[in-house]
C-alpha cells in the first residue's frame, strides 16, 4: 500500500483535476513496485477528469509538462523507470501557455 | 524524410538519460536536483545563485537601465513574470552586493473581459495577485483590458527617444550622466529615495480614488463585441497582444515610467520567434524578440528573462516558492491546431523533448539579429510606423518584390466580380455578397468599405491581415488616429511643392528674414 502525494501544481495542470492542486493518493497494492509508467496509466484511468490528451502523451506525458520527484527533476531518477517508494511526493507543473 | 509520422526509433541516438552523474558538476559536493540545458546537473544553492547571477548580467551586459530611472515591471501572473518580480526585489535588496538601483513600479491587465472569464473568477484573480503586490512594497497598477476602449489616440504616436542609444562603455556613461540632468531639471529637490516615498504613500490613495476604474458591464460587452469580430484565435491573439502592448504604453506615459520589463522567457521568445514569421511580422523580428524594443522611442521595453528557459523558471519558483497565479487565457485547452502560436507552441515544445538544443539554437539565432537605428529624419518618422503595431512599415517597397506580388494577385481574383475600382459601391446595390461590412447597413456600407482601404496604407502587413473583417469595431482612438493621419498626408501632398529639401537648408533663414 503506497502512499504518495501528487501535486498539479500552477501553469494550469490543476484545471485537468478539477481545479484540485493536492491530492493524496493510496495506490493499491501489487507484486511488483510501482513505476512511473505505471502512475501515470493510473492517473489516466482514475484522476484525469478531461482531455487526457493534455496531460499524457502515449507512454509518458505530454511534453512541456515537469515531473519532480520529492522535488528532485525526475531526469535524475530515470525518468519513467523509477520505482515508487511509500509517502514519495510527484509534483507535476505545466510550462505550456495554455492548459 | 519530411513526413508526417516520422518514426526515428531506433535510428536516431535518443538523448542519454545521465543516470551516473548525481553530484552537482559545478560545486561537485552535493547531491544534484536538476538538469539544466543538455545534462548539466546543479545543486539548489548552486542552481540559485547561477539563476540570480544570470539576472544581473544580463541587465549588466546591455547597459540601458539607468541608476533612479522609473521602471514598469509587466506581470502577468504567470511563472516567468512572477520571477522577474522576485529578481527584482532581490536585486534591489538592501543586502545584495552591488545592488541594481531603479526605481520599479508594476503593472497588472485584467484580460477576463476578452478571455471570457466571469466578474468573480476576474477579481479574484486580481485580490490574489494584489495580495502579491503589496507584500514587494511597490507601486502598482491594476488595469482592466476595458479600458483599452477610452485610450486617447495619442498612444499611438511614437514619442521621440530621451537619449541616444548608448554603443560602449564610455557613451553609457555619457547618457546616464544626461539623463541624471535632465532629472535634476524636472525636479531638482527630490532624490531617488524621496521619489520612492513619495509614490508608496500614493499607491493605496490612487488605487482607490481610481487608477483602476470600477469596469461596467458595458465596457465588458464592447470589448466582448471586439473581439467577437476576429474569426480567427491567431487574429484574436495578436490583437491581444496589441491592445496590451498600448495598454501598458499609456500607463508607463502617464506615470513617467521610461522602461519597461517584460517577463518572456528564452522558450516564450524562440515561439514567438517562429510565430511571429509565419503571421508576417519577418521585418521587426529584432524589435520584437530582442533585448530592448526601442520603436516607442520614448519608453523602451526591455525583456531580461530572456535567457530563461521555461524549465529554469518552474524549478526555480517551486524551489524558492515564488507566487505566482495562473490565469486561464484565450488559448487556454484549444486544439493543438486552434491558432498559429499555438501550433507553434506545441511544435518547439515536442522538439524540445527530443532534442534538447532547439529552443537555445533559436535563441542564439534571434541574438545575431540586430536592431537598424531608424534615420532620426523627424519628417518621415509619423507617417513610417504601422498604426497599431508601431513597427517600421514594410510595405512600401519596390515594384518586384514578393508583396507586390501578393497584392496583385489579390486584385486579380477580385476582378472576377465587379470590377476593382467600383467594388465599394457595387458591393450596397449587390446586396451584400461576400463584404462584411455590407451587414452594418446600406448607409455605412460605402464608408466601412472605403475605410478598411483607407486603413490598409497605414498597417503593417501581419496587422493588414489581423483586422482584415474588423474595421468597424475598432477601439475609437485607432480610428481617430488613422483619420489624423490620412489627413496629415492628404496636407502633405498638397503643398509637397512648397516644402524645401534638407539641401536648400541654408535658404531657410534667408526665407524667413523675408516674412
Amino acid at each position: 500500500m503506497l502512499l504518495k502525494q501528487l501535486e498539479t501544481d500552477r501553469g494550469g495542470a490543476e484545471l485537468l483535476f478539477g481545479s484540485v492542486k493536492e491530492h493524496h493518493v493510496t495506490l493499491p497494492n501489487q507484486s511488483e513496485p510501482w513505476d512511473m509508467k505505471q502512475l501515470l496509466v493510473w492517473i489516466r484511468g482514475n484522476m484525469l477528469k478531461e482531455r487526457p490528451e493534455l496531460f499524457v502523451q502515449g507512454d509518458t506525458v505530454r511534453p512541456g509538462i515537469l515531473v519532480l520527484i520529492n522535488d528532485a527533476d525526475w531526469e535524475l531518477m530515470g525518468e519513467l523507470e523509477y520505482e515508487l517508494q511509500d509517502k514519495d511526493n510527484v509534483v507535476f507543473i505545466s510550462t505550456l501557455h495554455g492548459g | 524524410m519530411c513526413q508526417v509520422d516520422e518514426e526515428y526509433n531506433g535510428q536516431l541516438e535518443h538523448r542519454v538519460t545521465p543516470r551516473v552523474s548525481k553530484k552537482c558538476v559545478k560545486c561537485k559536493e552535493n547531491t544534484a536536483v536538476l538538469i539544466i540545458r543538455a545534462g548539466d546537473a546543479f545543486c539548489r544553492g548552486c542552481f540559485k545563485e547561477y539563476f540570480i547571477h544570470k539576472f544581473r548580467a544580463m541587465l549588466g551586459k546591455n547597459r540601458v537601465i539607468f541608476p533612479g530611472e522609473k521602471v514598469l515591471l509587466a506581470v502577468s501572473g504567470g511563472p516567468a513574470s512572477s520571477s522577474m518580480l522576485s529578481q527584482v526585489q532581490e536585486g534591489l535588496s538592501r543586502d545584495a552586493p552591488k545592488k541594481l538601483r531603479f526605481v520599479p513600479g508594476i503593472i497588472y491587465i485584467d484580460e477576463g473581459g476578452a478571455s471570457g472569464q466571469s466578474m468573480e473568477e476576474r477579481e479574484r484573480a486580481v485580490a490574489q495577485l494584489e495580495s502579491v503586490f503589496r507584500a514587494t512594497n511597490y507601486h502598482y497598477h491594476i488595469v482592466h483590458l476595458e479600458q483599452v476602449l477610452s485610450l486617447p489616440s495619442s498612444v499611438l504616436d511614437a514619442g521621440s527617444s530621451a537619449t541616444e542609444k548608448p554603443q560602449t562603455g564610455s557613451s553609457y556613461k555619457a547618457a546616464v550622466d544626461q539623463f541624471i540632468q535632465t532629472k535634476k531639471n524636472q525636479h531638482p529637490d527630490l532624490s531617488v529615495e524621496n521619489a520612492q516615498s513619495h509614490l508608496s504613500s500614493l499607491s493605496m490613495h490612487e488605487v482607490e480614488n481610481g487608477v483602476t476604474s470600477p469596469i461596467t458591464p458595458e465596457h465588458t460587452q464592447a470589448l466582448q463585441k471586439l473581439f467577437a469580430s476576429v474569426r480567427t484565435l491567431t487574429a484574436k491573439e495578436d490583437l491581444l497582444h496589441t491592445l496590451r502592448q498600448h495598454l501598458i504604453l499609456h500607463t508607463a506615459r502617464t506615470q513617467g515610467y521610461t522602461k519597461v520589463m517584460m517577463g518572456d522567457s528564452c522558450s516564450r521568445l524562440a515561439i514567438k520567434l517562429l510565430s511571429n514569421i509565419s503571421l508576417g511580422r519577418g521585418a521587426s523580428l529584432a524589435t520584437d524578440t530582442g533585448f530592448s524594443d526601442p520603436r516607442y522611442g520614448d519608453v523602451v521595453i526591455v525583456r531580461p528573462m530572456r535567457d530563461y528557459s521555461s524549465k529554469e523558471i518552474a524549478y526555480y519558483n517551486r524551489m524558492f516558492d515564488i507566487p505566482s497565479v495562473f490565469i486561464p487565457g484565450l488559448d487556454t485547452k484549444a486544439q493543438d491546431k486552434a491558432s498559429i502560436q499555438h501550433l507553434t507552441e506545441s511544435f518547439v515544445t515536442k522538439l524540445q523533448t527530443d532534442f534538447p538544443s532547439t529552443v537555445s539554437t533559436i535563441y542564439r539565432t534571434s541574438e545575431k539579429l540586430h536592431t537598424a537605428c531608424p534615420p532620426q529624419n523627424t519628417n518621415t518618422q509619423p507617417f513610417a510606423k504601422c498604426l497599431l503595431c508601431v513597427c517600421a512599415l514594410d510595405t512600401k517597397l519596390e515594384e518586384f518584390s514578393a508583396y507586390q506580388a501578393t497584392l496583385i494577385s489579390e486584385q486579380l481574383s477580385q476582378r472576377r466580380g465587379p470590377a476593382s475600382s467600383a467594388s465599394q459601391g457595387q458591393c450596397c446595390s449587390s446586396g451584400g455578397g461576400q463584404h462584411q461590412g455590407c451587414m452594418t447597413g446600406e448607409g455605412g456600407c460605402c464608408s466601412s468599405a472605403k475605410s478598411t482601404v483607407d486603413l490598409k496604407s497605414l498597417l503593417c502587413y501581419s496587422c493588414r491581415l489581423t483586422i482584415k473583417d474588423m474595421v468597424n469595431a475598432l477601439p475609437q482612438y485607432i480610428l481617430s488616429e488613422a483619420e489624423r493621419r490620412k489627413r496629415r498626408s492628404q496636407m502633405r501632398e498638397e503643398i509637397s511643392e512648397f516644402l524645401l529639401d534638407e539641401e536648400e537648408d541654408e535658404a531657410i533663414p534667408r526665407v524667413n528674414g523675408s516674412l
